[in-house]
C-alpha cells in the first residue's frame, strides 16, 4: 500500500511538472518573441513567418545612430535622471510619512490617515489636466522637474507597506532611547531607519522603477516635445500607425534594452520585500 | 444555526455560507458605515462650533493687546516679547493682504460667471496689425480662483492659530507661567512636535498635486467645459447639475454609454480579479508542493514576466494577437481562418480577460506564496493526526486560511481592476470603436473612456463626472472592507 501511495505521489509530481512546464512556455514565449524580433533582419512590422529568417544587430545600432526622428539615447538618459530624483524624493517622503503615522501620536493623526486613504482611491490621472494647467502656470510645463514632482507627490499616498514595517519594530527600543535623552528626530535617523534597511531599499527600488514604466503622466505632460520624452512614451510613439512599419524592430530593441535593467531591479527588490516582510515578523 | 452544524459542513457549504453571510450583512454594514460617517461628520461640526465660540469668546475675555491682535496679527506676541512668533504672524498678514488685493480679487470677482469678455480680433488703426483684445479665460479664472480660495482657507487657519496663541500667552503671563521661547519652539520641532516637521512637506505636495487639482476637476463637472467651449476662443460657464443629469438619462447616447461601460467594467473586474486570484493560488501551491524541485527557478520564470514593464509586455501582446500577428499567421498556415482577436468587440473583451491572466497570475502567485509560507505547520500536523489527507488539508486549512488573510487584498484588487488603465489601453486602446457608444469602444472601461474624453475629445466636463463616478464606486468598495478588516482595528496590537 505504501508503494502505491509513493507511486501516486510520483504521478502527481509528474503532472505538476508538466503543467508548470507548459505554463512556463506560455509565459515566456511572448517575451522570447520580443527578443527574437529585436534581432530581425527583415524590415517591417509584419512578416510572413512567426520568426524572422534573417538576423542582424542593426536594430540596436540604429537606435543609437539614427536619432533624427526618435532620439532613444536621450530618452534613456531623461528617464534615468527623472528616475534618480524621483527615487530620492519619494523615498524621503514615504519614510517621513510612514514614521509619523507609525510612531508619533498627535491629535489629527487618524483624520490625516483617513483623508490619505480616501484621496488614494481617486484614479491618479483624473486630475492630470488640472495638474497640467497648474504646472503650466508655474512655468514647469514640459519639464522633467514637473515629472519628478508629480511622481513624488503621487507616492505620498502609498506609504502603507513602509508603515506596516515600522509598526513591527518594537516600541521598547524607542522608549529606551527616549530615556537616554534622544529626541524623536534622533530616534528616526539613528534607530528606525537603520533597522528598516530592507524596506528602505524596496521603496527606493520601486520608486526608481516607476518613471520607467509610466506612460500616462509622461505623455500628458510632455505632449509633442519629443526631446523631453521618457522611454515609455517614446517607445509607444514608435508603434503609432505612421511609424510602425519603419520602427517596429527598433521598438523591440529599445524595449529589450529597457526591460533588462528593470527586470533585474525588480527581482532584487522582490528579495528585499520578502526579507522586509518576513524579517519584520520575527523581530516583533 | 449553531457551532456544531457549522463544523459538520464541508468546505463548499462553508464557502457558500460565508458568501451568503457577506451579502446578507452588506446592507447592515453599509448602514453602520453611514452611521459612523455621519457621526464623525456631526462630531466634526460640534467641535467646529465649539472652537468658533471659544474663538470669539477671546474677543470678550482677552485684554486690549489680544483684542488688537484680531486686527494686527501677532501684536500680542510682540508686546509680550515673543518677537519671532509675532513677526511671522505679522508678515504673513501683510503678505496675505497684498496677495488678496493684487491677485486673488482679480479672479474671484469673475468666479460666478467664469468670465464674459470673449476674445475677438480687431485691426489696430495706427499700425494696421491684427490685434486681440485682452479676453477672459474661463479656465484660468477657475484655476486661480481655486488656488486663491485654498490660500484663503490656509490664511484663516493661520489667523485662528495666531489669535489662540496670543490668548494663551496672555493667560500664561497673567498667571506667571513662563511661555515657550522661540528656541524651545524650534527645538520642539525635532521632538514633541516632530510630526509637524515631517508632515509639512508631504502635505504641501499632496495639496498642490492632488487636492487642488481634485477640487478643480470636481468643479469642472458642473460647467460646460467641452470640445465646443475651449477658452480663450470660447468661454465656458456653470451649468449646474446638467452633466450629471445627462449621464443619468438626460442624454440618451451618453447615459447609454455610461451604463453599458459600467456593466462591462464590473464584469471585467470580477473576472480579472477572481481568475487571477484562484489560478495564481493554484500555481503557488503547485510550486510550493513538497517534492517539487527548483522552486526558486519556477518562481523566477513567472516573476520575469511581471518584471518587464507593462507598456512593453502589453504593447507586444497587442501586436502578438493583432490581425496580422504571429498567432493569426500560425492559424492561417494551418489553413484556418484568422481570428480578429482584438478588433471584434466580443472576442476582444474575452481576450482582455485572458491576457490579463498572463499579466496577473504571477502577481497573485507571489502574494499567495508569502502567505503559504506563513501558515503554521502545527495546523497541518494536527490535521494529519486527525487523519486528514492532503486534499482535505487543502480544503480545510490552506484555502480558508488564504481566503481569510487575502480578503482585503481581493477587494483592493477588484478596485484596482475596476480602474485598470494599463491593460485595456495598451491592449486595445478601448477599441473597437462603436457607433452606439459616445466616443468609446467596446472594451473601454470607465477610466479609459475618461482618458480619451480628456485627451482626444476634450470633453472635460463629462470626464469629470465619470471620474467622480469611478471614485464613488472605488470608495464605497474600499471603505466597506477597510472598516471591517481586522488589520485596521488592531493596529496598535502589533506594537
Amino acid at each position: 500500500m505504501i508503494k502505491s501511495q509513493k507511486r501516486s505521489k510520483h504521478t502527481v509530481n509528474a503532472v505538476i511538472y508538466i503543467i508548470l512546464s507548459v505554463m512556463a512556455v506560455v509565459w515566456l514565449f511572448p517575451i522570447l518573441w520580443l527578443v527574437v524580433r529585436s534581432f530581425q533582419g527583415e524590415k517591417g512590422a509584419w512578416i510572413t513567418t512567426v520568426f524572422p529568417q534573417k538576423y542582424t544587430f542593426a536594430n540596436y545600432v540604429n537606435l543609437f545612430k539614427d536619432t533624427t526622428l526618435f532620439n532613444f539615447p536621450k530618452w534613456f538618459m531623461n528617464t534615468f535622471w527623472v528616475a534618480i530624483f524621483t527615487c530620492l524624493l519619494s523615498t524621503m517622503l514615504i519614510m517621513m510619512i510612514s514614521y509619523t503615522f507609525s510612531r508619533l501620536r498627535f491629535k489629527a493623526r487618524k483624520g490625516y490617515m483617513n483623508v490619505g486613504l480616501i484621496l488614494g482611491m481617486f484614479p491618479g490621472f483624473l486630475t492630470m489636466i488640472a495638474v497640467y494647467h497648474i504646472l503650466k502656470v508655474f512655468g514647469l510645463y514640459q519639464s522633467h522637474i514637473s515629472l519628478i514632482l508629480v511622481y513624488s507627490a503621487g507616492s505620498c499616498l502609498v506609504y502603507f507597506i513602509a508603515k506596516g514595517y515600522f509598526d513591527t519594530i518594537p516600541r521598547a527600543l524607542d522608549e529606551a532611547a527616549t530615556i537616554d535623552g534622544a529626541t524623536k528626530n534622533q530616534i528616526f535617523w539613528k534607530i528606525t531607519l537603520p533597522l528598516s534597511k530592507p524596506i528602505v531599499v524596496y521603496t527606493a527600488l520601486t520608486s526608481f522603477m516607476g518613471p520607467w514604466a509610466d506612460f500616462i503622466f509622461a505623455s500628458i505632460i510632455m505632449k509633442d516635445n519629443y526631446d523631453k520624452y521618457t522611454v515609455a512614451v517614446g517607445l509607444y510613439k514608435m508603434l503609432e500607425r505612421e511609424n510602425i512599419f519603419n520602427w517596429f524592430t527598433s521598438f523591440c530593441a529599445g524595449a529589450v534594452l529597457v526591460s533588462i535593467p528593470i527586470t533585474i531591479l525588480f527581482i532584487i527588490g522582490q528579495n528585499y520585500y520578502v526579507e522586509g516582510v518576513t524579517g519584520g515578523a520575527t523581530k516583533g | 444555526m449553531n457551532l456544531k452544524d457549522y463544523h459538520l459542513m464541508n468546505f463548499f457549504e462553508k464557502f457558500i455560507y460565508h458568501l451568503m453571510n457577506f451579502f446578507k450583512n452588506l446592507p447592515s454594514r453599509l448602514w453602520i458605515f453611514l452611521v459612523k460617517f455621519s457621526k464623525g461628520f456631526i462630531r466634526f461640526f460640534v467641535k467646529l462650533t465649539h472652537n468658533t465660540v471659544s474663538f470669539f469668546l477671546i474677543l470678550k475675555q482677552g485684554d486690549v493687546w489680544t483684542k488688537l491682535s484680531f486686527v494686527f496679527m501677532g501684536l500680542g506676541d510682540i508686546v509680550r516679547k515673543r518677537f519671532l512668533q509675532g513677526f511671522i504672524f505679522l508678515t504673513s498678514e501683510v503678505g496675505f493682504i497684498f496677495f488678496f488685493f493684487r491677485f486673488a480679487l482679480k479672479y474671484l470677482k469673475d468666479f460666478g460667471t467664469l468670465g464674459s469678455v470673449v476674445e475677438t480680433e480687431y485691426i489696430d488703426e495706427a499700425t494696421g496689425i491684427i490685434m486681440y483684445n485682452t479676453a477672459d479665460n474661463s479656465m484660468l479664472i477657475l484655476l486661480f480662483s481655486v488656488l486663491s480660495l485654498s490660500l484663503i482657507v490656509l490664511f484663516i487657519a493661520l489667523y485662528v492659530i495666531s489669535i489662540n496663541d496670543c490668548f494663551k500667552t496672555e493667560e500664561a503671563v497673567k498667571k506667571g507661567f513662563s511661555t515657550k521661547t522661540a528656541v524651545q519652539t524650534i527645538k520642539g520641532l525635532g521632538d514633541e512636535d516632530y510630526h509637524k516637521t515631517l508632515l509639512t512637506f508631504p502635505t504641501v505636495m499632496v495639496v498642490a498635486f492632488t487636492i487642488i487639482p481634485l477640487v478643480f476637476m470636481f468643479l469642472i463637472a458642473f460647467t460646460n467645459y467641452d470640445a465646443n467651449h475651449q477658452p480663450p476662443g470660447n468661454l465656458f460657464t456653470w451649468v449646474g447639475f446638467q452633466n450629471i443629469k445627462d449621464v443619468f438619462g438626460g442624454n440618451q447616447l451618453k447615459s447609454h454609454t455610461f451604463f453599458y461601460l459600467l456593466k462591462w467594467d464590473f464584469v471585467w473586474a470580477f473576472f480579472a480579479t477572481f481568475s487571477n486570484y484562484f489560478l495564481g493560488m493554484i500555481l503557488a501551491i503547485m510550486i510550493n508542493k513538497k517534492g517539487i524541485k527548483g522552486k526558486k527557478l519556477w518562481r523566477t520564470v513567472f516573476v520575469v514576466t511581471i518584471a518587464v514593464p507593462q507598456f512593453v509586455s502589453l504593447l507586444m501582446m497587442s501586436k502578438f494577437f493583432g490581425d496580422s500577428g504571429p498567432v493569426n499567421l500560425v492559424l492561417q498556415n494551418m489553413g484556418l481562418n484568422p481570428i480578429r482577436f482584438l478588433t471584434d468587440g466580443k472576442i476582444a473583451r474575452r481576450m482582455c480577460i485572458i491576457i490579463n491572466m498572463w499579466v496577473g497570475i504571477p502577481y497573485s502567485m507571489l502574494i499567495t506564496t508569502g502567505i503559504l509560507m506563513n501558515i503554521p505547520m502545527e495546523l497541518y500536523e494536527s490535521a494529519k493526526i486527525d487523519g486528514a489527507g492532503p486534499v482535505k488539508g487543502f480544503f480545510q486549512i490552506t484555502l480558508p486560511y488564504v481566503l481569510f488573510v487575502t480578503t482585503p487584498y481581493l477587494i483592493t484588487q477588484y478596485v484596482g481592476n475596476f480602474n485598470n488603465f494599463n491593460v485595456i489601453y495598451l491592449l486595445t486602446t478601448g477599441g473597437p470603436k462603436s457607433l452606439h457608444l459616445y466616443q468609446a469602444g467596446e472594451t473601454d472601461l470607465l477610466v479609459t473612456w475618461l482618458y480619451s474624453l480628456t485627451i482626444q475629445y476634450q470633453d472635460y466636463n463629462l470626464a469629470s463626472v465619470i471620474g467622480i463616478m469611478c471614485f464613488i464606486v472605488s470608495a464605497v468598495l474600499s471603505l466597506l472592507v477597510y472598516n471591517s478588516s481586522s488589520s485596521v482595528k488592531n493596529e496598535e496590537q502589533f506594537q
